[in-house]
């Protein structure tokens, strides 16, 4: 399906990565917006603001609350509009319980995270990437997300639509990690026309009303979805259900209903996982990096190969959840060491160490956030790990 | 009247089928019957709350096709589960946000919110401040039995001072909500409470508030038999209702923060307020209009929602 | 029923007569419609359902003038009346 031609700005445009996010969103489909300012991803909002009226059907509301912002967007999503919000980390983590929600009920929605420092209030005009196990984690219970990371502005317009697609297609609320750098940095951004964007429909049911039951799925574990006012009188709740929709509070039903909301991820991991892989085939050592940092380690390897290390690999995740564990793992025995720049103090490392398995070395370039690594520190670290 | 075999009472794990299965119910065809009897204690109101509501869109001309029903967390939040429309069991506090994001993504939707005391006025008490303020085209009706019941009878916003509950075992010393006041000083167009007992009288109020543009909200007060009833030692629902039938006094018009209510007090029920203001979305639509010219495409008025 | 004199529209007003229906098994006998049946025809049943409620029963069926206050009282779906006809006030 073609992207709806009314919310396609084509042309080259000089962009920052927050606009360009917005603009994503828009040319995607996205006609619901709420959310609620927060540097640095207010100027997503105000983008949308903007542009909205005169957008056929679109609609943005700035909600009182985080909480108010993402669960409207919930309910947006359940009228049939594709909806989003945008926040940062404390924001992110006001929202964690009805993300839950959103898990639950398996609703198609994005939410976009502009990291900032933290923890709590942190540094909220400078980047970090502190939230990454958030995002996998941050909410209760057992559940999988899709998370995507866009390293540009060009990147936030196309992850954006991405992330839009995934949430459709596998009915699952996608975050879009980018970082304050990211959002705040501007670039040549690239729009092409409407009929050049690839939209992932939303799959309604064919079925009709007195044969509908929400949450009844095939092969690929993903129930066909409905929307309020199409006559269905369907029921969903955040309680532990059955097929029918309704609360059945058993462990037989847990088993049935939360293992297909993290297999429907998991078992379809390899069509969602993007990566992005520089000279692999040879190398030694590889620099696992994402967001802005994969910016800074290119500039650190170039520096460890003036300095004479050679064979020297890049992984770059666009997606960060589900974790690319097949990639690493098969790398691991060939290499020597991973080496993983991360704007915090340590937390994909421990995914990308937990795949190796001890098959090679793991070291971290942790770095508080604030501000970019310096890619010296990168370039230290690629030669410490050729010892 | 003919004795009949006295069955021995059947495994509570299946619902046992009504022995007169060929005597239907008139609102049956409103309800999810494969989930009734409900979990409701017995003299619980929320039942008599919510056959008035089914009984009240019986009296509108509303498409049951375009009536949503978003609960909350509680007794109350049960409600969703039980009414055969599009219905939405969401979490604490957020079922206003809930409907708020269903009303702005397809107006021609008719939102109900039939949520609990606590849960719209405790957690969610933001959500409810700010969409009465919008004046958000929705109604919400809130089942208030003074306790959060659902969880074991601890104090609620609205728990009359002295009153026993489990998290206030010396009694309540804290001030209530008078939740009529609090919507309309907010900016509610329709503001109304009456008790479980004035069956007509809220059948005919809740029918008024769904058909009001704007947001309307009706204040239900339900005796709850298991928590507060017996917390407060106040015997079993009926005397509840007993007790709103002696001291439930009709004001209708009168100014809604003389509405609070004590321990065991007189209640003040009625149709406190009902005024014209424009909607949210009509004011968005002309406001921008007037703004924008005519580049605005207006929203919500053309068909298509997808 | 008893008048001083006769009223000046009794050829005009019809006094209605219900029946009640009582759906016993769903009943949970918290006897709101038997303390607010206007007529007083209700009243709970010695015998008791399968969950051990005592749900009502109708004690004088003639007497019903089809008021619903029962149908809209009760919080469990479990009683309702249908309206049967309607009489003047000659045949009551």
């Amino acid at each position: 399906m073609k992207a709806d031609s009314d919310g396609v700005l084509t042309g080259a445009h000089y962009l920052d990565g927050d606009k360009a996010c917005a603009e994503g969103a828009l040319a995607a489909g996205c006609r619901f917006f709420a959310g609620y300012p927060i540097t640095p991803s207010t100027e997503i909002a105000e983008r949308v603001a903007e542009r909205f009226p005169y957008i056929n059907q679109g609609f943005f509301i700035q909600m009182e609350d985080e909480l108010a912002s993402i669960t409207a967007v919930l309910g947006a999503a359940w009228a049939g509009k594709k909806a989003m919000t945008v926040t940062s980390g404390p924001g992110f983590s006001l929202m964690m319980e009805n993300i839950g929600l959103g898990v639950m009920l398996e609703t198609p929605c994005v939410v976009v995270d502009v990291q900032r420092g933290g923890p709590s209030t942190g540094l909220p005009t400078l980047p970090g990437q502190a939230d990454i196990m958030q995002a996998r984690w941050g909410s209760h219970g057992d559940y999988e997300i899709i998370a995507v990371c866009p390293n540009s502005p060009q990147e936030c317009f196309d992850l954006t639509i991405t992330a839009f697609n995934l949430s459709e297609k596998y009915r699952v609320p996608v975050m879009v990690m980018m970082d304050e750098c990211v959002g705040h940095m501007t670039e040549k951004v690239v729009i092409p026309e409407a009929e050049a964007i690839e939209i992932y429909p939303r799959r309604y049911t064919s079925k009709n009303p007195d044969q509908y039951l929400p949450y009844v799925y095939g092969e690929d574990l993903i129930p066909d979805m409905v929307k309020a006012g199409d006559g269905y009188a369907f029921h969903v709740t955040g309680l532990t259900h059955d097929e029918r929709g309704y609360p059945v509070m058993d462990w037989k039903t847990q088993e049935i209903c939360v293992r297909r909301l993290v297999e429907k991820i998991k078992n379809n991991a390899h069509n969602i996982i993007m990566l992005e892989e520089r000279n692999l085939e040879k190398a030694e050592i590889v620099v696992v990096s994402y967001g802005i940092t994969s910016r800074v380690a290119l500039k650190g390897i170039q520096i460890a190969e003036k300095r004479g290390v050679k064979n020297i690999g890049q992984l770059r995740l666009l997606t960060i959840w589900p974790f690319c564990e097949e990639k690493i793992r098969r790398l691991a025995p060939k290499i020597k060491a991973f080496v993983v720049p991360e704007m915090n103090y340590g937390q994909l490392v421990y995914e990308v160490e937990r795949c190796a398995a001890g098959s090679c070395n793991t070291i971290l370039v942790p770095h508080g956030g604030g501000t970019v690594h310096d890619p010296k520190t990168i370039a230290d670290a690629i030669e410490e790990a050729f010892q | 009247m003919s004795s009949e075999v006295i069955q021995k009472p059947k495994r509570l794990r299946k619902k046992t089928k009504p022995q007169n299965d060929f005597i239907e119910h008139p609102l049956e065809k409103w309800l999810r019957m494969d989930r009734i009897p409900h979990i409701w204690c017995s003299t619980c109101g929320i039942g008599t709350a919510v056959t008035c509501f089914i009984e009240a869109i019986k009296k509108t001309t509303f498409n049951r096709e375009d009536i949503c029903v978003v609960s909350g967390i509680g007794c109350s939040g049960r409600i969703a589960g039980y009414i055969k429309m599009d219905s939405f069991h969401t979490t604490h506090g957020r079922a206003v946000p809930f409907a708020v994001g269903l009303k702005l993504a397809n107006p021609k939707l008719k939102v109900v919110v039939f949520s609990g005391d606590g849960d719209l006025s405790s957690i969610g008490g933001n959500h409810l401040i700010h969409t009465a303020r919008r004046n958000i085209d929705i109604t919400v009706l809130c089942v208030n039995n003074f306790i959060y019941a659902m969880t074991g009878g601890q104090v609620a916003p609205t728990t009359p001072p002295t009153a026993v509950s489990t998290t206030t075992p010396y009694g309540n010393y804290e001030h209530p909500f008078n939740l009529p006041a609090l919507v309309a000083s907010c900016g509610a167009v329709y503001v109304a409470r009456w008790t479980a007992l004035h069956v007509r009288r809220l059948t005919n109020s809740i029918a008024e508030a769904l058909q009001k543009k704007g947001f309307s909200f009706v204040e239900i007060i339900c005796p709850c038999t298991t928590l507060y009833a017996r917390k407060n030692k106040l015997g079993s629902g009926l005397d509840l209702m007993k007790f709103y039938h002696d001291h439930s006094i009709i004001a209708n018009g009168s100014d809604p923060r003389d509405a609070d209510i004590a321990f065991q007090s007189d209640i003040k029920v009625g149709k406190f307020l009902d005024i014209e203001k424009t909607e949210y979305l009509d004011n968005y639509n002309s406001y921008m209009k007037s703004v924008l010219g005519d580049q605005f495409k207006a929203y919500g008025v053309s068909d298509e929602s997808k | 029923m008893k008048y001083w004199r006769t009223p000046l529209d009794v050829d005009r007003v019809k006094i209605p007569l219900g029946e009640v229906h009582i759906l016993k098994e769903r009943c949970k006998g918290c006897g709101f419609c038997v303390e607010y049946c206007p007529k007083k025809i209700l009243e709970l049943a010695p015998e008791f359902n399968s969950k051990g409620y005592h749900p009502p029963i109708v004690t004088d069926g003639s007497k019903c003038v089809h008021c619903q206050l029962c149908e809209m009282l009760c919080p469990e779906f479990a009683i309702f009346c249908v309206l049967k006809e309607e009489k003047s006030h000659h045949e009551s």
